[in-house]
């Protein structure tokens, strides 16, 4: 508990986005373009809720270090996320992994657009059903209208 | 003397809201109008308890009487009187008790307002109002009590976060707890209805002003938080799909689906079941929002006065009250009637499909904000769920809504028909579709997702306008007609148009800002400068200021583009001796829609010697329209709320046929 508090007040003390300090950037800049989009899916780990992109924690600042040494030593993104992950778990990443643990977050959503479809459909056939007339209803319409028309 | 007068108040407030609860359900059982009278004055008499016991809290505030535990915790004898007051809701204890406030004010307009109603229906929803009155009242009394006093008062209170010390979060609370709180009404209502066993047109209109009400006030306070956000976290974001963002979201989406299909079961008795449930659940949301926020369950950026212990108690108020509201929407809604029929194409399909979307997309925030905590009470690994996740399902699902919502209003009820729906929008496709290419064509860097962005709300605008023209019947009967039309057309009617509208602004500013926004950051001597999407930034002077309750380092930036003076900023640092933190004041300088944001950063040495400032600059183009569209939304909200149809009841209508 006291940590998260610690959190909170760094994060509170320091909340500005620092990944763009003039003095860390990498000289390339398509590579700087890679290390940012990198930093915006990585977790600042004792931060609130918060990306390295974001974050002036420390800790922040030590991620972003290590993604612009990785990438200046040509490894790719998903190497360098790999890494990130293995070191510090599932957590580390803003987007959770397309994984069966996964699968109801993912699927959720999409889940509720298919069942409320579903449902529809079944309603509108049900109700149309519903709204035939039997054989003998249509017959005696039919004489109703005949008498009508005579 | 003037906090135990607010903490008898607050205990009398209680009193009677445990009365109006009894009262107003002893008048239903035994059908008696003294009964239910009573039940009514019960509760006005406990909004008045809770409303001089918010009073006295203010007073402590303002008056700075640090021997009330929470003016010492959250007030400063320097600090402006905005936020003195503010700082009445600004902690855990103080918002619960607006929150109350709120919660028996709208409990005491119920009573007063609701003259229309049948007089079952209405003692049942006093009742069940005083029941939510009771739950919560009592947990401030008990557990939360913001006027108790300390034994050794402090000479000075350790003053408010000054994150909070700002105009748009001072108002922020009152509106989204107007809202959250709203749907109380809403919540009553639905279980009222469900007790009763009628779930009819009357009843989806006697919902609709309440949720209408409650909508409005939530659109903006979220819209206040988000710009809040926006200018005092200084890097520019406006939306960051944490968990607090959320939690007041899923109420706001619940009660968007609420109103729509509020309007099937009002005009073709359809879909009772499932507005009752929206009903409910935007109420649900509400609570379990403020439980999410207060417990400290979720990390976020927004967690402010968190208590972990009380959150406990705050869950079991949400799982008894919203749990047997939903037992008994389980045990009755089965029986209602299930409404009128209707085409696969037509007016209510449309509105089921929203209804649909809306729900995924609800569904898609609530796994998002909860599911990290699931996965790790069930496998003890920790994931996050970060914007990431939703960009790729929540952005889709609004995108499919944004697709279909034009044609909704242009629908004809129980049988619509396509090919006359096309006929008058093929309109607003082209004007939609050449923004999109017009995007692509001239705003450089080429961005296909954002000029899709800006088709869509293109076409939303596009939408609103063709509706409306089809109303006054604009360009097919003489103009003087269709001003005449125009100027006769419902409130409701406008409503809708603006509050479509609203959403199709926010839409082209949020995909035109999230698009090309542009930024940069050096560390400048002074007389230094760096460019940002053609405007050139030079710092001119740092100087010390005095704030009233702070010291900071100012900057004056001059801004100016092809050798043109535009504007001068003046961003700074503040550091708030009383508590100790240090906070940074961005500037703005609006250009038309567009803000240029700049923010003054730490000061460093660089190798000579001489002193630099870290100074970041963004470029938000067109980031006014992401709080305008809102607003206009919410105008959309109070304009239909303004309708005469709203302020006649049924009843009295079906008086005036017969």
């Amino acid at each position: 508990m006291r940590l998260r508090v610690l959190a909170a007040a760094i994060a509170g003390l320091l909340c500005m986005a620092a990944a763009s300090d003039p003095a860390d950037r990498l000289p390339d800049p398509a590579q700087e373009a890679r290390a940012r989009a990198i930093f915006a899916d990585v977790r600042c780990l004792v931060c609130q809720n918060e990306s390295i992109d974001d974050s002036e924690a420390e800790l922040a600042g030590d991620l972003r270090r290590v993604v612009r040494e990785q990438i200046k030593a040509g490894k790719s993104d998903a190497e360098i996320k790999r890494f990130l992950t293995d070191r510090y778990g599932e957590f580390v990443l803003m987007r959770p992994a397309f994984s069966w643990t996964n699968l109801a977050l993912w699927a959720g959503p999409f889940g509720v657009v298919v069942v409320g479809a579903g449902l529809l459909a079944a309603t509108l056939r049900n109700r149309s059903a519903e709204a035939e007339l039997s054989p003998e209803e249509a017959e005696r319409v039919k004489r109703l209208s005949e008498s009508d028309a005579a | 003397m003037i906090s135990e007068i607010g903490s008898f108040a607050l205990l009398l407030g209680l009193a009677f809201a445990i009365a109006q609860a009894g009262l107003s359900a002893a008048a239903r059982l035994r059908r008696s109008s003294v009964l239910a009278a009573a039940g009514e004055g019960a509760a006005l008499a406990s909004f008045a308890g809770v409303a001089v016991a918010f009073a006295c809290l203010i007073h402590a505030f303002v008056t700075s009487d640090f021997s009330v535990a929470n003016v010492a915790a959250n007030s400063h004898t320097e600090k402006p009187m905005l936020y003195k007051v503010a700082g009445a809701w600004g902690s855990h204890e103080g918002s619960i008790l607006l929150w109350c406030f709120i919660l028996t004010g709208y409990g005491a307009a119920a009573a007063t307002l609701g003259r229309g109603l049948p007089q079952g229906l209405k003692a049942l929803m006093v009742a069940v109002q005083g029941a939510l009155g009771s739950v919560f009242l009592a947990y401030t009394v008990f557990a939360s009590n913001p006027l108790l006093r300390i034994a050794n008062p402090p000479v000075e209170g350790r003053s408010l976060n000054p994150l909070l010390q700002d105009p748009a979060l001072a108002i922020h609370p009152p509106f989204l707890y107007s809202g959250y709180v709203g749907m109380s009404v809403v919540f009553s209502l639905a279980v009222a209805a469900l007790i009763e066993g009628r779930v009819d047109a009357a009843w989806a209109r006697w919902v609709r002003p309440w949720a209408l009400a409650a909508w409005s006030f939530l659109t903006v306070g979220i819209m206040l938080g988000s710009f809040w956000a926006y200018y005092e976290l200084g890097w520019g974001g406006w939306w960051f799909w944490d968990p607090v963002e959320n939690a007041s979201f899923m109420p706001w989406l619940m009660a968007t689906a609420l109103l729509h299909s509020a309007i099937v079961t009002e005009k073709r008795g359809a879909l009772a079941g499932w507005s009752l449930f929206l009903a409910l659940g935007a109420f649900t949301f509400s609570m379990l929002g403020a439980f999410l926020v207060r417990s400290g369950v979720l990390t976020s950026v927004h967690a402010f006065a968190v208590d972990p212990k009380r959150g406990v108690l705050l869950l079991i108020i949400l799982a008894v009250t919203s749990g047997s509201a939903f037992a008994l929407f389980a045990w009755r809604a089965p029986k209602l009637s299930p409404g009128g029929m209707f085409a696969p194409v037509s007016r209510e399909s449309a509105l089921v499909l929203n209804n649909i979307l809306l729900a995924a997309a609800t569904a898609t925030v609530l796994l998002g904000t909860l599911y990290p905590l699931i996965r790790e009470a069930l496998t003890g690994e920790a994931i996050s769920v970060g914007p990431p996740y939703f960009n790729l399902t929540f952005a889709p699902l609004m995108a499919a809504l944004a697709v279909l919502l034009p044609a909704g209003p242009l629908l004809a009820w129980k049988r619509g028909d396509v090919r006359g729906v096309t006929q008058r929008l093929w309109v607003a496709a082209l004007a939609a579709l050449g923004c999109g290419l017009l995007t692509l064509a001239l705003v450089s860097p080429r961005k296909a997702l954002g000029a899709l962005g800006i088709t869509l709300g293109a076409w939303l605008v596009a939408g609103a306008a063709v509706e409306l023209a089809e109303r006054t019947r604009a360009f097919r009967v003489p103009a003087a007609d269709s001003w005449r039309r125009l100027v006769g057309l419902p409130r409701g009617a406008w409503g809708m148009t603006l509050a479509h509208l609203g959403l199709g602004i926010f839409v082209l500013g949020a995909c035109f800002e999230l698009g090309w926004r542009g930024e940069a950051a050096e560390a400048l001597p002074l007389g230094g400068s760096l460019d940002v999407a053609g405007y050139h930034l030079v710092l001119e002077t740092v100087g010390p200021r005095e704030g009233p309750n702070y010291e900071s380092e100012r900057a004056l930036i001059q801004v100016s583009k092809a050798g043109k003076p535009i504007c001068t900023g003046e961003p700074d640092r503040r550091f708030y001796p009383a508590g100790g933190q240090t906070v940074s004041g961005i500037a703005l300088c609006y250009r038309g829609a567009s803000h240029l944001y700049m923010v003054l950063g730490e000061r460093r040495k660089a190798p000579d010697g001489t002193p630099v400032w870290l100074i970041r600059a963004y470029w938000n183009p067109w980031a006014s329209l992401i709080f305008l569209g809102p607003v206009i939304m919410a105008l959309g909200g109070l304009t239909s709320l303004s309708d005469r149809r709203m302020r006649l009841g049924v009843a009295r209508r079906r008086e005036q046929a017969a």
